[in-house]
């Protein structure tokens, strides 16, 4: 019993460090310029700035830029779902010669560090003309990452063989076994592939910075980090501003949680 | 892997097997094709352009190793970015098991507010990106951050308050703490794992008289110790690749003091454009990560334990 209450106590403190800093944002946010650098800090700001969200949206092309970064995400997140669910029927479902070596094959690139391609595939990116366009941020998606096709494969393999072979006899082809029967029922596992794609590319910050120079092309990432020290850093206004970028990924947690958290234990549990 | 599986029925004739083989590398071709133009060609290209000095508008001579032995003898921020990436990796990645795993284990106790505290926690996970980047310079404001306060209100001499990203002693500090946030979120691998611990081991460990203390050693490590270990590959791995939040906040600085491995890479390649010597370094990272994933693939044997190594 007493264990228990340790324990609570324990998570409450937790809990706390880890909201801390969250919430100051929103407080921070809420702020009249006064009392951003007030001592001692003040969390209920007086009077409460409403107006400051829409002052940081209009400071910089903040609209531009969440229509970039919702294009980038969503083409991103199609392209990832088709790409690896097809790999991963593949590698799930159907045999044929070289099978288990490719499948070694693609599990050793995930210990590849990213940054050995960084270079070459800029090279190959600006050779094709692709520098300035969103292609070298969504063309690499429609071609099956490993880890999202283990991922998927992983669930793949718990779906009954016998349920294939009755479409089989039926005469189905397995485009579309793959399409009617596998991916309905692979639907949670699609979810979470499709989330963390979704969140991964909304909250890029590299890539976008490499590939797109023109201002008009910006992200909301790019756009948040070049709005701070072109306007002399109003904290204020950046933490509204921040506020507005994150709200999305935070509604889309609260509404897809099963799936978030489905996933991040789905992941840590694989087993080769 | 599930190759003893029987398929399909073996009445299937060759027909059908052949068609199945072109169904089959139909649909694996697009991650085939991704693999060799986006994985495969780059590696070989990296390579070669590391032995030459390429600099992407004119120059791609051959000059051998060169780049290699620059970098081994005469480059002092290629060790240093080596220097500060290890210490990274040292202090960040163990506490950030830790701190996942001292979660997972209270959350394990059955306690009240479960799905309340499993949001919490999770938040981490979800809030990334630029934005809580920016709150983090915030927090580590040394004048009115929320850390300084906080150590002032404990008593903290206001001349002895650290400068965090101001002081090269402390700026590593500042992003270990970071990233001890951000593993927080990482407490679902370890719930997962922790709830499949049989009760009863428990129970008799109780019986023997061990400390949970001990108990934790004794019974919860070695049963979770698959998820540690590839936590452990998988930070370590990801620890030797972090650098862009350093793009964001330090820029490298104060003092090359969080000049990271990638951030050099990435500061050679876009800002010099020597993309030869950048290229260089980057299979140097890529030999230091396989030896580094050999090394506790070959230790683990002495200490991760599979249960259900044969079934």
């Amino acid at each position: 019993m007493l264990g228990r209450l340790l324990a609570l106590a324990a998570l409450v403190v937790l809990s706390l460090l880890i909201l801390y800093p969250a919430l100051w944002m929103v407080s921070t946010s809420l702020k009249p310029d006064s009392q951003v650098f007030a001592y001692p800090p003040r969390w209920i700001p007086d009077p409460v700035m409403w107006g400051n969200y829409a002052r940081a949206w209009a400071s910089a092309p903040f609209t531009r830029y969440a229509i970039n970064s919702l294009f980038y995400a969503v083409t991103v997140t199609f392209g990832t779902v088709l790409s690896c669910s097809l790999a991963a029927y593949g590698f799930s479902k159907l045999r044929f010669p070289g099978r288990d070596f490719l499948f070694v094959v693609m599990l050793s690139t995930m210990m590849i560090p990213g940054l050995v391609t960084l270079v070459p595939q800029y090279v190959l990116f600006s050779k094709l003309g692709w520098i300035n366009t969103y292609l070298p941020l969504i063309v690499p998606s429609f071609f099956a990452g490993a880890f999202f096709t283990f991922l998927l494969r992983q669930y793949f393999l718990g779906i009954p063989n016998e349920l294939l072979e009755a479409a089989r006899v039926d005469g189905a082809n397995e485009l579309w076994i793959w399409a009617r029967v596998v991916l309905p029922l692979a639907t949670p596992a699609l979810a979470t592939v499709a989330i963390f794609t979704f969140d991964g590319a909304w909250n890029d910050y590299v890539n976008p910075l490499l590939y797109l120079n023109d201002e008009r092309l910006y992200t909301l990432q790019v756009g948040l980090a070049s709005f701070r020290s072109a306007n002399d850093t109003q904290w204020q206004l950046l933490m509204a501003a921040s506020v507005l970028v994150l709200l999305p990924v935070v509604l889309l947690f609260f509404v897809f949680q099963k799936y978030f958290i489905e996933g991040a234990s789905l992941t840590g549990s694989v087993k080769g | 892997m599930s190759r003893a599986a029987p398929v399909h029925p073996p009445r299937r004739g060759l027909k059908a097997r052949h068609r199945e083989a072109l169904w089959g590398y139909l649909f694996i071709a697009p991650w085939l094709i991704g693999f060799l133009c986006f994985v495969l060609g780059p590696m070989l290209f990296s390579l070669y352009a590391s032995f030459t000095n390429y600099d992407i508008t004119s120059r791609f001579d051959w000059v051998g190793v060169r780049n290699y032995v620059q970098l081994l003898t005469q480059d002092t921020r290629f060790w240093t970015a080596l220097y500060n990436t290890a210490y990274y990796a040292v202090f960040a990645v163990p506490l950030g098991i830790a701190t996942g795993l001292l979660i997972a284990t209270l959350l394990n106790q059955e306690v009240r507010g479960q799905r309340l505290f499993r949001t919490i926690f999770f938040l981490p996970k979800v809030l990334t990106g630029v934005a809580v980047l920016l709150l983090w310079l915030w927090v580590f404001n040394p004048q009115v951050g929320l850390i300084n306060t906080a150590l002032y209100r404990l008593g903290v001499n206001e001349n002895n308050l650290p400068l965090w990203f101001g002081d090269p002693a402390w700026s590593k500090p500042a992003l270990i703490i970071m990233s001890m946030w951000a593993a927080a979120g990482g407490f679902m691998f370890y719930l997962a794992a922790l709830r499949g611990v049989p009760r009863d081991l428990y129970e008799s460990a109780q019986i023997d008289g061990a400390s949970p203390w001990r108990q934790f050693w004794a019974v919860t490590v070695p049963l979770i110790s698959p998820v540690i270990f590839f936590k452990l590959i998988t930070g370590i791995s990801g620890a030797l690749q972090f650098w862009s939040e350093s793009l964001i906040l330090t820029k490298g600085g104060p003092s090359d003091s969080t000049l990271f491995y990638g951030l050099y890479i990435w500061q050679t390649a876009f800002t010099d454009l020597r993309m030869g010597y950048a290229s260089a370094m980057a299979w140097i990272l890529l030999l230091i990560t396989l030896a580094i994933t050999g090394l506790q693939l070959w230790f683990s044997k002495r200490w991760v334990h599979y249960e259900g190594e044969v079934r």
